[in-house]
């Protein structure tokens, strides 16, 4: 899987209250939600995300809740892939479950706002185009990568259970 | 092994497992709530199974939104009981019942060595009991109902050996927040911590339980206390050999800390560890204050801010609000002349509810404001407005400073 787009960076510790909070929790179509993503901090998120962007992050992306609107809200908001120094557990779990790939990279400084990303999932590769550099990370197991193929865990669950 | 290593490994039947690796383990029981429940339903009905895989398993807890404060959230609380109903899901907890993680211990429905998983983050609470909880979201939720069934990485742990006696007025919150203020937001994430030593042996599982609580607030995959006699005696139990730590269980890192000289804490805003002592933000006036939640809304915090609350005032500019974790704690507490103390302070009594610890419902903060919380995150935005503040402390810490108006260390006010 390759996906690329222009980066838009974000900071440490970026918590699910801030990339959509609670009050909008009622919400579940996820176009709703996704023009709610990171309002906080970025009224324009919107509509700075939606031809498709990576966005970059430092430690500790995704802290906090368990909610899963967190990556829906960044998936339907033009978010291809999330890219962090490091992921809080229960949004990496999320985030691969829905099909947005996330991936950690210990790279410090991969990319500057509106720098051009392409990476490779399978390869664990990510290019900077932009400055002409590349930075690696670990590949995923097989069974996640599956996951991320199939658009997300119940795509997967369905192909398996039905045997396919 | 250590004890989430036992759990891990008995649930996926192996002898040995090891940190990092990655097995798949079956689940003892599977909660969601009103916010996180409606899209695992959703997510549910397209993985293409009828049935779940053991309705026994399944709890379904009305809490964050409760009762509806609007046409959309009583839409969430619908499509809940529709499928408790649709599914034969006896596990129905309606609203008034009271926090999910509250009801999850109170019912029974954690014993220890379980392997329970729970679409809030704030699951780990029950490795209180010495079971091995986690936080997942909703789309796993629903595989789990479909499958009951979940793959983990194996953690490393770390253990914390705490010694001592807490100070008058100082509570397993303030030892817990010391120790997110000493581990970082960041500085246990994927990774295990086992509480232990002296002070964790002599205390309560309502204490246990707010500190397992906040085990996600470093990141961690899960919180746990090996299960002793104060586990038996709540859960009923008769003596039963309880997985436990082998003495040369390995930890990545072991801390080691004295309550002894510890005071009041207070996590400041905008994050849970940003810990200061309470005397160094004293007189900061709050506007709200707040005791309740997952953290803090148990019996004994009732009981310690009614100690400090009875024959005072809240002070006129600040509203106080006080939720009891569960139905059950609520009525504990009318017997125990605890609400009548409260409402006589000047305070709000609310129905047991999360209430304004996540902003969805009660008590939300206007902009500028400032809340002191015995609940469990300060993020930008997380009780209301995003140009609110929060700062987190214990039951006692909220109760003084809703006297005074302004944040209190309790051990000054006199009883």
């Amino acid at each position: 899987m390759i996906l690329s787009g222009k980066t838009v960076k974000f900071g440490d510790n970026i918590d699910t209250d801030v990339i959509i909070p609670a009050k909008y929790l009622v919400l579940l179509n996820p176009e709703e939600l996704a023009r709610h993503a990171m309002e906080g901090l970025d009224p324009n998120f919107y509509s700075r995300a939606k031809n498709g962007v990576i966005l970059v992050a430092g430690h500790n992306f995704g802290c906090g809740s368990s909610r899963e609107h967190a990556p829906l809200a960044l998936k339907h908001a033009g978010v291809k892939c999330v890219i962090a120094l490091s992921l809080a557990r229960i949004f990496y779990r999320n985030a691969i479950n829905i099909g947005l790939p996330v991936v950690e990279c210990d790279a410090p400084n991969i990319a500057d706002d509106g720098d051009e990303l392409v990476v490779n999932l399978e390869e664990g590769l990510i290019q900077n185009k932009t400055r002409n550099a590349v930075f690696s990370f670990p590949k995923f197991p097989p069974f996640i990568m599956e996951i991320l193929r199939d658009g997300g865990l119940i795509e997967n669950l369905r192909r398996r259970l039905s045997g396919r | 092994m250590n004890i989430t290593e036992k759990i891990l490994a008995k649930a996926s039947g192996r002898e040995i497992v090891s940190p990092r690796e990655i097995v798949e383990a079956k689940v003892d029981a599977v909660m969601v709530n009103d916010l996180t429940g409606p899209l695992a339903v959703e997510a549910f009905r397209k993985i293409g199974v009828k049935k779940v895989w053991d309705a026994s398993k399944i709890v379904i807890i009305l809490d964050h939104l409760a009762p509806a404060n609007s046409e959309k959230a009583a839409e969430l609380h619908k499509i809940l009981r529709i499928f408790a109903e649709e599914q034969g899901i006896e596990g129905f907890y309606d609203v008034g019942e009271g926090i999910c993680h509250q009801i999850m211990v109170e019912k029974g429905y954690v014993k220890p060595g379980n392997l329970i998983v729970g679409a809030d983050s704030h699951t780990c609470t029950y490795g209180a009991l010495g079971a091995f909880a986690t936080g997942i979201g909703s789309t796993e939720a629903a595989a789990v109902f479909a499958t009951g069934k979940i793959w983990l990485k194996v953690p490393e742990a770390i253990k914390i050996n705490v010694v001592g006696d807490f100070q008058k007025f100082v509570t397993p919150k303030d030892l817990i927040l010391y120790i997110i203020g000493k581990i970082g937001a960041n500085g246990a994430t994927y990774k295990s911590i086992e509480f232990a030593g002296p002070t964790i042996q002599k205390m309560s599982i309502d204490g246990r339980m707010t500190i397992c609580n906040m085990a996600v607030e470093m990141g961690a995959k899960n919180g746990i206390i090996a299960p002793d006699e104060i586990t038996l005696e709540y859960l009923g139990l008769k003596h039963t050999e309880f997985l436990r730590s082998d003495p040369d269980a390995s930890y990545e890192k072991i801390m080691n800390i004295d309550v002894t000289s510890l005071g009041p804490h207070v996590a400041c805003p905008n994050s849970v560890d940003n810990v200061k002592s309470v005397n160094d933000v004293e007189g900061i006036e709050v506007n709200q204050a707040f005791i309740g939640s997952c953290t803090n809304g148990r019996i004994e915090d009732l009981r310690l801010a009614a100690q400090i609350l009875k024959g005072r005032k809240v002070k006129r500019g600040t509203r106080l609000l006080v939720i009891p974790a569960s139905r059950t704690i609520y009525q504990q507490a009318l017997r125990e002349g605890l609400i009548e103390i409260f409402v006589e302070a000047g305070a709000v009594v609310c129905n047991p509810t999360c209430g304004p610890c996540l902003g969805g419902h009660l008590g939300i903060l206007a902009s500028d404001e400032i809340c002191i919380s015995s609940s469990n995150r300060n993020f930008i935005g997380r009780m209301g407005s995003a140009k609110a503040k929060i700062y987190l402390a214990s039951p006692a810490t909220v109760a003084a400073s809703a006297i005074t108006g302004k944040i209190t260390d309790p051990r000054k006010l006199e009883v």
